[in-house]
């Protein structure tokens, strides 16, 4: 048994690229070995901006040999085919084995150096390296088919035990060497074997294990903002990219002029974020302070006093350029921006924003006219409609497109929109896709829900629904926003209804089974079956989807006792005895029934004629659980039925009047929910 | 930065031109056409295609009308400097010479943060792509760093690396300065007196934002876009790569200043884009042809 270590050694390797190229390369890994018949008992994998490594544990030293035996023909077989058999296997007759009439071959594989699979395997690993993107580089890339990397490999360290295992890759011979830090450390290291790699790259500034540069970050970036006063806004995918951006991560704080305060902090913490990679900071009050933290690579022989005064100029300069987008687009009043939307394509085949914008606002207004969006006024939906894209076109979301809505939301209030209007500018995008707050305000709800509608109903009219993975216009998250919205709110409202006011003018059948297959997706996080949610929708009628899944959930409780189980295995056994039949349902109301029928028939239409009115009733009412109960009241008589009458009477009068009795039953039931639907 | 006077603007460039000199780059004058980046000038375009070495460093003026702040601004400027490196095939201690540069202009890589941040490079107008980073020092990018892996819709073969260096940017770093306009372009004498970055170009600043965004005569120029697109093609109908290549670089920057001027329409810029790109391969295409290269 013996470890094994590998570092595959490069130029810088993107950040994002790095935590799973780890995991690619343990699985290259383990896929080669297994393919040689090896395994390791463990295999850790390293990533930092230089190098991407690997060290297996437990390996033997070789594998085992085996004897494969092949099937050959039987005896008395034509002599060309015994030919052909000993010409693939290599082997003379005589060393053939014969058992049960049927010669076989068997050869004896010797177990082969586990160096030697490594040898072979290494090469292989890297030009199957799935990297998300990759290049050619220098002389051997006068070859388009010459060896590709995430940017160029330097070197290879393969080490088996203390020995090294010889390979080599378009010219890169593996060794025992590597590089330390770019800047701390000059000139090679040798690695003896696995277990000081990690030591000797320590000693040389570069911290292989990437959860360790994690820690230093997480725990260094917090300390330099507690030393200030200050708290951290913690930012885990930050960590990570500067984890992946250094290997000696060293976090520092840093300021800025507090006058740049003035500029919304989404705008400060977006151009600190994104385009620096620096955390910022709270002050006491939670309230953004005029600070950052960002993580240098090196242990600056001033302390770090030229890194952090440099970065500082850089925020500086970064806060200016906001800034400056901030005063010039505060000049220009957002229906002055709106007007330049005209200029921007929302797609082809559906207009400029502007024209998206105009549709959108009349559905707004036509949500909170109708009743629908309760407790808005209708201006302002309308006027926060024709406002929300007009900061699609301000300098500041030109260059943070992330900030579209947040910026008009403050460029509404800085021109004195109310407070109703701007949040409802601010807020339209959402909720984004499933967990996201969903509005509750009913100005934003309204556009919000408004916005979505609209560009599903445009994009199904046009016959651009998704397909299969492809969802190029992000439809799906539209739809549980829309979704989202509606429920959260408890918008009543008939889904044709709104369809048809969109104006998109087209049959809705496949948008409208679209919406229900993202309700059941939506609604499977919180236990809500499918096929319950069919067994309502399959009714017809039932297209108000508040209504819709209040009746599911009912159902649902229902279903899953035990009263509503057999109640649904009486409802199955009653279709099935009805299938292909259509009987005419029997009232108690004439001396022929009355003479014919057993007990338990008159205890069945009794409870029916009690039951179906009260479900009915329940039902108008949007009582579902009286609706339930209502069906309930059938369970004891059916089950009595089923176990006390003969359906198939040999008397056609009595089998014509317990069918129809079942048929009764059964519509009595569906009227509740199409049972038919429900699995189990 | 360290304890000698750091380095003017031009002292910069000419640090820059020995450093790379002694590399064994030939130092190369700017191509005397407007242009919006380096490699734009031929010395990158043509030179990057085909098989053949080819090592040089020359600056580049470069113009970008949109980015133009009539002045004002202290960090955007509507004309300004590169300084370009090209090394084909890409050499394979490209980053150890780079940062020798760095060292050179007197950058201490144990006093300051030198990364290399991923940056992937492409111009949609040469239809160039390549992989590389943007250099940051101390958060700030000072370079960008590039393997080409397409030029004009060529496979590179080999690849060449490319450095192009924002000397506006290095110069305001090492002078230590938080306005373009207050860099020092040259050292005082005894009885000569130093000149500023705004000395001199303030007013080309001033004068051509107003020109680009008010001013330039629209009628004029998109009738100039069609010329040199005809010229263009005819140039090509030649087989001359070289004239054809340089009227594509004039469409280029016609579409800049008429972008600048408001009056591109977001549908319809990516239609002239695409129409500078034809040129841009077309010249390229030309050039392979002429050189007797297969693509």
């Amino acid at each position: 048994m013996t470890d094994f270590l590998l570092e595959l050694r490069s130029e810088e390797i993107p950040a994002r690229m790095q935590v799973k190229a780890k995991e690619d390369l343990a699985r290259l890994f383990n896929d080669a070995l297994a393919k040689a018949g090896l395994a390791a008992v463990s295999v850790e994998t390293f990533a930092t901006p230089r190098r991407l490594a690997l060290i297996a544990t437990g390996l033997p030293m070789a594998t085992d040999a085996v004897s494969e035996e092949t099937k050959g023909p039987k005896l008395g077989a034509p002599p060309q085919a015994m030919e052909g058999f000993l010409r693939k296997t290599g082997l003379t007759q005589d060393k053939l084995i014969e058992r049960d009439g049927v010669y076989f071959a068997v050869v004896e594989k010797a177990g082969r150096q586990t160096a030697d699979v490594l040898a072979e395997a290494i090469p292989a690993i890297i030009r199957a390296f799935p990297w998300p993107k990759s290049q050619r580089w220098g002389a051997a890339s006068v070859s388009t088919e010459s060896l590709r990397w995430v940017r160029p490999l330097q070197g290879i360290v393969a080490l088996l035990g203390d020995d090294d295992v010889p390979c080599e890759i378009d010219g890169i011979c593996s060794g025992a060497a590597t590089m330390g830090h770019r800047f701390h450390h000059s000139g090679t290291i040798h690695i003896a074997n696995a277990a000081d790699y990690a030591a000797k790259l320590r000693d040389a500034h570069v911290l292989v294990h990437f959860s360790e540069r994690c820690r230093i970050i997480r725990d260094g970036a917090k300390a330099a903002a507690e030393a200030a006063g200050l708290r951290l806004v913690e930012d885990e995918g930050l960590v990570v990219e500067n984890a992946g951006l250094t290997e000696w991560p060293v976090p520092m704080l840093g300021r800025f002029d507090a006058g740049f305060l003035d500029v919304p902090q989404e705008v400060i913490q977006l151009t600190a974020r994104v385009n620096q990679k620096y955390f910022v900071c709270h002050d006491k009050a939670s309230k953004l302070a005029n600070a950052f933290v960002c993580t240098a690579n090196i242990d600056a022989h001033d302390n770090g006093a030229a890194i952090v005064a440099g970065n500082e100029k850089v925020l500086a300069a970064r806060l200016s350029d906001a800034k400056f987008f901030w005063e010039q687009d505060l000049k220009v009043a957002l229906d002055d921006q709106a007007k330049k939307l005209a200029q921007i394509t929302f797609h082809e085949k559906l207009g400029s924003v502007a024209d998206k914008v105009d549709r959108v606002a009349k559905l707004v207004r036509w949500l909170v006219e109708e009743g629908i969006v309760k407790g808005a006024s209708a201006d302002d939906a309308e006027r926060a409609a024709r406002l929300c894209k007009a900061d699609l076109v301000t300098g500041m979301v030109g260059e943070f497109p992330e900030l579209q809505g947040i910026m008009g939301g403050y460029y509404a209030r800085a021109q004195g929109e109310s407070d109703a209007v701007a949040d409802a500018i601010r807020d339209h995008y959402k909720p984004v896709g499933q967990g996201d707050d969903v509005p509750m305000a009913p100005v934003t709800v309204a556009v919000s829900l408004a916005d979505k509608l609209d560009t599903l109903a445009q994009f199904f009219a046009a016959g651009m629904p998704p397909t299969g993975s492809k969802d190029p216009f992000a439809l799906r998250r539209a739809a549980i926003g829309f979704l989202s919205l509606l429920l959260q709110n408890d918008l009543r409202c008939s889904l044709k209804g709104m369809l048809v006011a969109t104006g998109a003018g087209a049959s809705f059948a496949i948008l409208e089974e679209f919406l229900i297959d993202r309700l059941k997706v939506q609604q499977r996080e919180s236990g809500v079956r499918h096929d319950l949610i069919d067994a309502m929708f399959s009714l017809g009628g039932e297209d108000d989807l508040v209504r819709l899944l209040a009746r599911v959930k009912a159902l649902q409780a229902y279903i899953s006792t035990a009263e509503g189980a057999n109640l649904l295995a009486a409802y199955k056994r009653a279709a099935n005895i009805l299938k292909g039949s259509d009987p005419v349902s029997p009232a108690l109301d004439t001396a022929r029934d009355a003479l014919m029928a057993d007990p338990a028939d008159i205890a069945l239409l009794s409870a029916l004629d009690i039951a179906e009115p009260q479900a009915k009733k329940a039902l108008e009412a949007e009582q579902f659980e009286d609706a339930m109960a209502a069906l309930a009241t059938l369970r004891a008589p059916i089950d009595r039925f089923f176990e006390e009458v003969m359906v198939n009477d040999e008397d056609a009068a009595k089998r014509a009047f317990r069918l129809g009795l079942l048929a009764r039953f059964r519509d009595a039931v569906t009227q509740v929910a199409d049972f038919s639907k429900i699995e189990g | 930065m360290s304890d000698v006077a750091p380095l003017s603007f031009q002292d910069l460039i000419l640090t820059l031109h020995d450093y790379w000199g002694k590399q064994g780059c030939a130092i190369l004058q700017p191509y005397d056409m407007e242009m919006g980046a380096g490699t734009f000038h031929t010395a990158t375009t043509f030179r990057a295609l085909g098989p053949d070495p080819w090592n040089a460093a020359f600056v580049q003026p470069s113009r970008r009308p949109t980015d133009g702040r009539y002045g004002e601004n202290p960090n955007r400027l509507g004309a300004y400097y590169q300084y370009q490196v090209i090394l084909k095939p890409s050499p394979p201690d490209l980053q150890e010479l780079y940062l020798g540069s760095l060292h050179a202009i007197g950058i201490d890589p144990l006093l300051h943060d030198i990364r290399f941040v991923e940056d992937d490079w492409e111009s949609p107008t040469l239809g160039a792509w390549g992989l590389g980073w943007e250099v940051w020092c101390d958060g700030m990018e000072v370079t960008q760093f590039t393997y080409f892996q397409q030029m004009g819709g060529f496979d590179c073969k080999p690849v060449s690396g490319e450095l192009t260096y924002g000397l506006e940017r290095l110069a305001m770093y090492i002078q230590n300065k938080d306005s373009i306009f207050d860099l020092v372009y040259n050292n005082a004498t005894v009885d000569r007196p130093a000149v500023t970055y705004g000395d001199i170009f303030r007013d080309n600043e001033r004068q051509m934002s107003t020109y680009h965004f008010e001013v330039a005569d629209t009628d004029m120029l998109f009738d100039a876009f069609k010329k040199a697109t005809a010229e263009c093609e005819s140039c090509l109908q030649h087989a001359l790569p070289i004239p054809a290549y340089e009227q594509a670089i004039k469409a280029s920057h016609i579409f800049n200043v008429l972008q600048a001027r408001g009056v591109i329409s977001v549908q319809e810029r990516a239609s002239y884009m695409g129409r500078v790109r034809d040129l841009a391969k077309g010249s390229c295409q030309a050039w392979m042809a002429k050189n007797g290269w297969a693509a």
